[in-house]
C-alpha cells in the first residue's frame, strides 16, 4: 500500500502464494462509490496457484477502480484506490531518497563531515602514479573527503600532464599512446604482485582421467558375486578351522574291469555315463556310516553329528567351482548316485542350481582326478568336518606278494578338522573306504 | 529467439536432455503426477514414463542416495529437492559419497549426478522455504556448484551439469522461476561450467554477484547511469569451480569492487571471491572490497515487512554501488 493519491489509499495486488509474480482480476465486488470495510473482500483474483478474494486492508470508500476485470497485472501493482474514513491521512509514509551527489572534491570534502582524505592513497593510485611519473599532489580528488581515485589519475594521464612533469622515462610519451598505456595497464589483469600464496602446494603423482600411467602392466578383473563368496567362504574355512591332511592310495583294478563291462550298456539303458565318481561315493557313504564322526560339525561346546549323509560335490568351470549336494546319498544305489551326479553337475555347468540344490551338505568329495591332479590339498567345505578327493586313476607299477604287478592305482586325499578327527579315526575311515573301493569286483549290483 | 522463463528454461533442458539420452532421469518428491511444485518437471511423466520420471517418498537423503548410486553405475540422474532448505539430509550422501567418489576410488569410479534446488527467498516461503545453503558445499572440492540468472544461463547450465562427468549442484532462485524472462536460441547449446559472464560494461565500479542480485544490480546499474556512474556487472554463473580469471579481469577494470549475494555475509562465497581479489591484486585495488550481503541472522522471517527487510533488492544495491562509486 502506498500513499501517493492525496485522496484515497491505493491497493495493490499482494504476494499470495510462493513463486507468484502476476495474477487476474476476475471479479470486482465493489463498485465505485461503495462503501468499503476493513478485511471486506473487494474483488475476486485468479492467479497460477490459487483464485481469493482480496480483503481491502481499510475501511472506507472505494473511489477509482484502476484494473479492469479480466486484466492481468503484476504483483504490486495498484489496482483501486479506496479513500479512507475515520482517520486523518497520515503523512508520507515513504522518506525523501537521501540527496547524495557525486562529490566534487572542490574542498576535500564531501560535505558530510567525512575527514581530509585528499591524502589517503590506494594502492592503485600510488601505483598508476608511478607507472606514469604522476606528482599525486597536483591532482583533485574526486572521491569521498576529496581522496584521489583511480580514475583520477588515469583521467588526468590522459587528458596530458603539464609540461616539465615527465619524469624521464615517460617524457616523450605522447598523451595518445600514455592513454594507450594507461588503457593496457587497466587491462593487465591477473597477479601483478610477488607472492604466489595460492600456488599448489607439490601432490603426489596420481592417474589422472585419460592419462593411464605408463608402463602398466596389469589389467583388472571385476570380482563376481560368486567369486566372492569362494573369496569369503575359503578364507573362512582356512582360517577359522585347523587342516590337518592325509592321503592313501587304492588299488582300482578291479573296479576298472567292473566299469568297463558295464558302461556301454549302462550308457544305452539309462542314457549317463556310469562314471568311477559314482562308485568312489558308494564306497565313501557306507565307511561314513561306519564312522559316522566323519559326517560332523564343530560347536565349540560340542560336536554336532548328522544323521543324513548329504554329499557335496565340487563342480568346476573355469571361471567358479559350486558345490551342489547329493540328498541322502546313503539311500541311494550306484545307479541312482551316478544319475545324482549327472544331473547336478549339468545343472551347476548352466547355472541352473536352486538354493535347496546346494544346501545341507555334511561332507565333501572333490574328483580331482577329472582335471588330471594326483595328488591335492583340499580346503575344507566349511563348516564340514572334512573333504576327500579322488584323484587320477593311473596304471603303476606295484609289489604284490613280492612280485611286481601292473595296477590302476588312485590317491584318495582328506583334508580333516582336526578339532573334530584326528590321524587314528581318519586313517581307519579311509582305510574302510579302500577295502570298499577293492571290494568292487564281477558280481557287484549296480541297483 | 524464442522469449522463455526461468522455469520453462529449466523444463525444456531437461526435456532436450532426456530426448537425447535414455541414461538421463529425473528423481524426487512430487516430480512425476504433479510435475513439480513449481513445475519445473510438467509434462516429463507423460513424455517419458514413470521408470524416467520418478516421484519419491519424503527422504532427501534417500533422493540424493538413489541418484548417486544410479549415477556411479553410468546413468545420468537429475534429483530435484523440493526446495534447498530440504537438502541437508543430503549432505552426507553428497558432501562424503558424490564429492568424493572420483578422488577414492583413484577415477575407477565418477558420479555424473545432477542435483536441483531451488534457493532464496522473496516469495514470503519463510524458514524453511527461502534458505540459500550454497555456503554449506562451496567449500567441498569435487562439487561443482552453478546459480544461473537468467533462461539463457539456465538452459545451458543445465544441460551442461547434466553432461558433466561429476556431481553438480544446480542452485535455481524460485523467486526468478516466472519474473525473469529472457531470449533462448533453439538450437541445443550449452554454457560451461566455470565461466562467468560480464552482463554489463563498465568504468566505475565491479559489482560481483551471481543469482537474484544479478537482476537487482542490472537495475540499479540502469538508474546509476543517469547519475554518470558507470558499473560492470559480473555474473558469476558458476560457484565451483570460481571463474578467478573473469573474477580478476572485472575487478581490475574499475579497482573497485563489490560482491553481491543473497546468502549471508560471514562465510559466504563473497568472502572467498574478495580473498582472491587480494591475495591477486592488491596494487590494482582502488578502494576496499566491499560486500552486501543478507544478515548474518539465523534464517529468513516469514512476516513479511521482515521479509523485505530480511532481502536484498535493487534499492540497497543501488545504494551501495553508488557509496562506493563515490569512495
Amino acid at each position: 500500500m502506498k500513499q501517493t493519491k492525496a485522496n484515497g489509499t491505493e491497493i495493490v495486488v499482494p504476494q499470495l502464494a510462493e513463486s507468484l509474480v502476476s495474477a487476474t482480476i476476475s471479479k470486482w465486488l465493489k463498485q465505485p462509490g461503495d462503501e468499503v470495510r476493513e478485511y471486506e473482500a473487494i474483488c475476486e483474483l485468479i492467479t497460477d496457484k490459487v483464485n481469493a478474494e482480496l480483503p481491502s486492508p481499510v475501511e472506507g470508500t472505494l473511489k477509482q477502480i484502476l484494473v479492469t476485470e479480466g486484466q492481468t497485472v503484476e504483483v504490486g501493482t495498484a489496482i483501486c484506490i479506496i479513500e479512507e474514513t475515520g482517520r486523518e491521512r497520515p503523512e508520507q509514509e515513504e522518506p525523501a531518497e537521501s540527496p547524495v551527489t557525486r562529490g566534487t572534491g572542490v574542498d576535500g570534502y564531501d560535505g558530510s563531515g567525512a575527514e581530509n582524505r585528499s591524502h589517503r592513497y590506494s594502492p592503485a593510485v600510488l601505483k598508476l602514479a608511478a607507472e606514469h611519473g604522476v606528482d599525486l599532489k597536483m591532482l583533485k580528488g574526486s572521491g569521498l573527503g576529496g581522496r584521489i581515485t583511480r580514475k583520477d589519475v588515469l583521467q588526468y594521464v590522459q587528458d596530458g600532464k603539464p609540461e616539465g612533469q615527465q619524469p624521464d622515462a615517460v617524457r616523450n610519451v605522447s598523451p595518445a599512446s600514455a592513454a594507450a598505456v594507461a588503457t593496457e595497464a587497466v587491462h593487465v589483469p591477473v597477479r601483478s604482485t610477488g607472492l604466489h600464496l595460492t600456488e599448489h602446494p607439490p601432490i603426489p603423482k596420481i592417474e589422472l582421467e585419460g592419462e593411464a600411467e605408463e608402463g602398466r602392466g596389469e589389467y583388472l578383473i571385476d570380482v563376481t558375486p560368486i567369486r566372492n563368496t569362494i573369496a569369503s567362504r575359503t578364507r573362512q574355512s582356512v582360517s577359522e578351522i585347523p587342516h590337518a591332511w592325509t592321503m592313501i592310495e587304492v588299488d582300482v583294478t578291479n573296479l576298472v574291469q567292473l566299469r568297463n563291462s558295464l558302461k556301454d550298456e549302462f550308457k544305452r539303458k539309462e542314457g549317463i555315463n556310469l562314471t568311477y565318481l559314482s562308485f568312489l561315493l558308494k564306497a565313501v557313504v557306507n565307511a561314513i556310516k561306519d564312522y559316522p564322526i566323519m559326517n560332523s560339525v564343530w560347536a565349540v561346546d560340542k560336536i554336532i553329528v548328522k544323521r543324513d549323509i548329504n554329499i557335496s560335490l565340487l563342480v568346476g568351470t573355469e571361471d567358479f567351482v559350486l558345490t551342489p549336494v547329493i540328498k541322502k546319498a546313503d539311500q541311494k544305489n550306484i545307479a541312482g548316485l551316478a544319475r545324482e551326479i549327472d544331473e547336478l553337475a549339468r545343472k551347476a555347468r548352466a547355472g541352473k542350481l536352486s538354493l535347496s540344490d546346494t544346501e545341507g551338505g555334511t561332507f565333501t568329495v572333490n574328483n580331482t582326478g577329472s582335471f588330471g591332479s594326483i595328488l591335492s590339498y583340499p580346503i575344507i567345505n566349511y563348516p564340514q568336518a572334512a573333504i576327500l578327493t579322488f584323484e587320477s586313476i593311473v596304471k603303476r607299477p606295484v609289489v604284490i606278494q613280492d612280485m611286481i604287478a601292473v595296477r590302476s592305482m588312485v590317491n584318495l586325499c582328506l583334508s580333516l578338522d582336526h578339532r573334530i578327527l584326528d590321524g587314528v579315526i581318519c586313517g581307519r575311515f579311509l582305510q574302510r573306504v579302500k577295502e570298499n573301493l577293492e571290494s568292487y569286483g564281477p558280481d557287484t549290483k549296480l541297483y | 529467439m524464442a522469449v522463455i522463463s526461468y522455469l520453462e528454461a529449466i523444463r525444456s533442458a531437461i526435456r532436450e536432455e532426456m530426448e537425447r539420452n535414455e541414461d538421463v532421469f529425473v528423481l524426487g518428491e512430487d516430480v512425476g503426477f504433479k510435475g513439480g511444485v513449481f513445475g519445473a518437471t510438467k509434462g516429463l511423466l507423460q513424455q517419458f514414463g514413470e521408470e524416467r520420471v520418478m516421484d519419491t517418498p519424503l527422504a532427501e537423503s534417500a533422493i540424493a542416495g538413489v541418484a548417486i548410486g544410479a549415477a556411479m553405475y553410468g546413468m545420468r540422474p537429475i534429483a530435484e529437492m523440493q526446495y534447498a532448505d530440504f537438502m541437508l539430509p543430503a549432505t552426507n550422501q553428497i558432501i562424503s559419497e558424490a564429492a568424493k567418489i572420483r578422488y577414492r576410488s583413484n577415477n575407477d569410479w565418477s558420479c555424473p549426478v545432477v542435483i536441483r534446488a531451488p534457493f532464496g527467498g522473496g516469495i514470503f516461503g519463510g524458514l524453511y522455504h527461502s534458505q540459500c545453503p550454497e555456503s554449506i558445499f562451496f567449500g567441498t572440492p569435487g562439487l561443482k556448484i552453478v546459480a544461473p540468472s537468467t533462461p539463457y544461463d539456465v538452459k545451458g547450465l543445465l544441460k551442461a551439469a547434466i553432461r558433466d562427468p561429476d556431481p553438480v549442484i544446480f542452485f535455481e532462485h524460485k523467486k526468478c522461476y516466472q519474473l525473469v524472462k529472457g531470449e533462448v536460441p533453439d538450437s541445443d547449446y550449452i554454457v560451461p561450467i566455470g565461466k562467468a559472464e560480464v552482463k554489463r560494461q563498465g568504468t566505475d565500479i565491479t559489482v560481483i554477484t551471481y543469482g537474484l542480485t544479478v537482476h537487482f544490480a542490472l537495475e540499479a546499474a540502469a538508474e546509476l547511469e543517469n547519475e554518470g556512474i558507470s558499473s560492470h556487472i559480473v555474473d558469476l554463473r558458476s560457484l565451483q569451480p570460481l571463474d578467478k580469471e573473469a573474477i580478476l579481469e572485472g575487478a581490475a577494470k574499475t579497482g573497485k569492487v563489490l560482491i553481491v549475494h543473497e546468502d549471508n555475509k560471514s562465510g559466504g562465497v563473497g568472502a572467498e571471491v574478495s580473498a582472491i581479489i587480494s591475495e591477486e591484486m592488491l596494487f590494482e585495488l582502488d578502494a576496499p572490497i566491499m560486500r552486501l550481503c543478507g544478515p548474518d541472522v539465523p534464517a529468513m522471517p516469514i512476516s513479511p515487512p521482515m521479509e523485505k527487510f530480511f532481502m536484498l533488492n535493487k534499492d540497497k544495491v543501488k545504494e551501495a554501488m553508488r557509496k562506493l562509486a563515490l569512495f
